[in-house]
């Protein structure tokens, strides 16, 4: 099958000698949902910058649905729609002039585009807004103009750089479920984004990028896997004098009535209640210290640092 | 794309072009008006009067073939010098590089809504001075042929201005400090044959020149310089700001990282 995008060794380097990308190589499979993750300057951004063509690469070759962007330039654009992280549209234009003037770029008639543009103003709300100067909108309002612009041509790749950076949880979760609705309608979606819970709960397959090559390249159920232990936290009903102690499990209070247990990876929770019965601690209420995607994250750029490198050699 | 998508995307950049300079009218079509009514009454009515003929013609007659280009060639650089600027400055223009319209499509468009504004332009400024005087039209071929070229040329060198373009202050250097000078000294008050022999050659090697004169030509028959070697070197210049600017954008210089 195509890949809905393939990079292969791909390197970027700048003007000021910043070595942006050492040889990525990466493939998408059509209807995947795929997470680009990475620390801050990994290389994310440059990566897209790269596919939809606003940064030059310096080697190595893109396709997207077997179209090599340097040998079909056209005909691998029109299968991919970009969400940049920035407002990137005029803010003195109408919200649906800004819609149709999309389409018309590629390559819709006026009649095709008005259904689309009204389709997607319908989709993401923003129909009461259309003539509306795009700087009348709201921070999440822009957001969802922008999905709108990037999805106005039918894209079969949809390419969002953090687009849920800076917008408040029910929008997010909105935007979530939107997206795994074009999704489960067949575009393939890439998304870079700093909220790890966003890539756990939406994407099935990962990449890790640091320092400009990719660390890890894997499904999300399998990353997770790699985690060795968790951390869970206790709120105790009542108020209790000193942690619990619990056979065989590191235990920590964080306050009178909360507190950590590390269990690891095959260990069952079972045999803790049973402890913390025993002792009468009646527990109302457990949930994950923290997500665990990030733990392994965090592992993972930790261990990807020279110094750490060397040390672990 | 195939030509027919192609067109499509070429009639939005133009569309675009052209909302965008009809919605700001009192910045872009009322100013001129009103600076070329005040020359018509100035240099035509109460200076002109006084000055008596020149070339054969009264000298507001004179004047207005001159005052109508200076206004297309003003408008034409100043629209899309600072629509495509806007565009870089806002990253709107991503919306272009990002999609799949061909380089040349991208500047064609630009091009053609830019010379839209320079013509509409010149046809108000041309409107008015029928207001003021009356004038013949001895070639209507070369009037257009030279309007349509110097309003090709010069949307070509504001669009290589704004590719070039890091600052706001860099899309009103070339305005001010080369394009103004070159319009006033461009024969467009005055015959060259005024000027001494020294100052006549100087004159030769400004563009505006051969522009007005050629234009003049076209409406009253008089002409200071060569028509067909203006034409064709008009022509050659297009074609090179053309080149330019298309390599410019294919390449992405100031445009892509």
């Amino acid at each position: 099958m195509t890949a809905a995008l393939a990079i292969k060794n791909l390197h970027k380097v700048y003007g000021n000698d910043f070595v942006a990308l050492q040889g990525i190589s990466l493939e998408v499979q059509p209807g995947d949902f795929f997470a680009l993750l990475g620390p801050n300057g990994a290389g994310k951004s440059t990566t897209i910058g790269v596919i939809c063509s606003l940064v030059r690469k310096t080697s190595g070759e893109v396709s997207i649905f077997g179209k090599d962007i340097d040998q079909d330039f056209s005909g691998a654009k029109k299968f991919l729609g970009v969400v940049p992280q920035e407002f990137n549209f005029s803010q003195f234009e109408k919200v649906e002039d800004i819609l149709m003037q999309q389409a018309g770029f590629y390559g819709l008639p006026p009649a095709k585009a008005r259904i689309q543009v009204d389709k997607y103003l319908k989709r993401l709300s923003l129909w009461d807004k259309r003539s509306q100067p795009a700087r009348m909108l709201s921070g999440g309002m822009k957001r969802r103009l922008m999905i709108a612009r990037a999805l106005v041509h039918e894209p079969k790749l949809l390419i969002l750089d953090e687009p849920t950076a800076g917008v408040d949880i029910e929008l997010r979760r909105s935007m979530w479920d939107f997206l795994r609705e074009i999704n489960a309608a067949g575009t393939t979606i890439i998304l870079t984004t700093h909220y790890l819970e966003e890539a756990e709960s939406l994407c099935r397959n990962v990449a890790i990028i640091d320092e400009g090559r990719i660390i890890k390249n894997t499904g999300v159920r399998s990353l997770l896997q790699e985690l060795n232990k968790e951390v869970f936290v206790f709120d105790a009903a009542e108020p209790l004098a000193q942690p619990p102690a619990l056979e065989g499990l590191p235990v920590k209070q964080v306050d009178e009535r909360c507190f950590e247990v590390e269990i690891e990876k095959g260990q069952s929770l079972n045999g803790v209640f049973d402890q913390l019965s025993a002792q009468d601690i009646r527990v109302v209420s457990m949930r994950n210290k923290a997500n665990r995607l990030e733990e392994l994250f965090v592992a993972m750029v930790n261990a990807n640092k020279p110094e750490n490198k060397e040390a672990a050699q | 794309m195939s030509p027919s998508e192609q067109w499509v995307a070429f009639s939005t950049i133009v569309r675009k072009e052209i909302r965008r300079f009809t919605r700001i009218w009192v910045q872009t079509l009322l100013p001129p008006a009103i600076t070329m009514a005040l020359y018509f009454v100035i240099f035509g009515k109460l200076i002109g009067s006084r000055i008596g003929e020149m070339g054969g013609f009264d000298y507001i007659q004179f004047v207005v073939p001159g005052l109508i280009m200076m206004a297309i060639i003003t408008n034409s650089y100043s629209n899309v010098v600072s629509s495509f600027f806007s565009a870089k400055f806002q990253r709107s223009i991503e919306e272009l590089l990002v999609s799949p319209t061909p380089g040349y499509v991208i500047l064609l468009g630009y091009c053609i809504g830019s010379m839209c504004r320079g013509l509409l332009v010149g046809i108000v400024v041309t409107c008015l001075a029928l207001a003021f005087t009356d004038f013949p039209m001895h070639s209507w071929t070369i009037t257009v042929a030279i309007v349509f070229l110097t309003s090709m040329l010069f949307t070509l060198a504001g669009f290589i201005n704004a590719v070039f373009a890091n600052t706001f202050d860099d899309i009103s250097i070339v305005p001010t400090f080369v394009l103004t000078p070159l319009t006033y000294l461009g024969g467009v008050f005055y015959s060259i044959e005024l000027l001494s022999d020294f100052w006549q050659g100087v004159s030769l090697f400004n563009p505006v020149l051969y522009m007005v004169n050629t234009f003049r030509y076209g409406m009253l028959g008089v002409s200071d310089v060569n028509i067909v070697g203006a034409l064709v070197g008009l022509v050659v210049c297009v074609i090179a700001l053309f080149a330019v600017a298309l390599h410019l954008l294919n390449s992405g210089k100031r445009l892509r990282s």
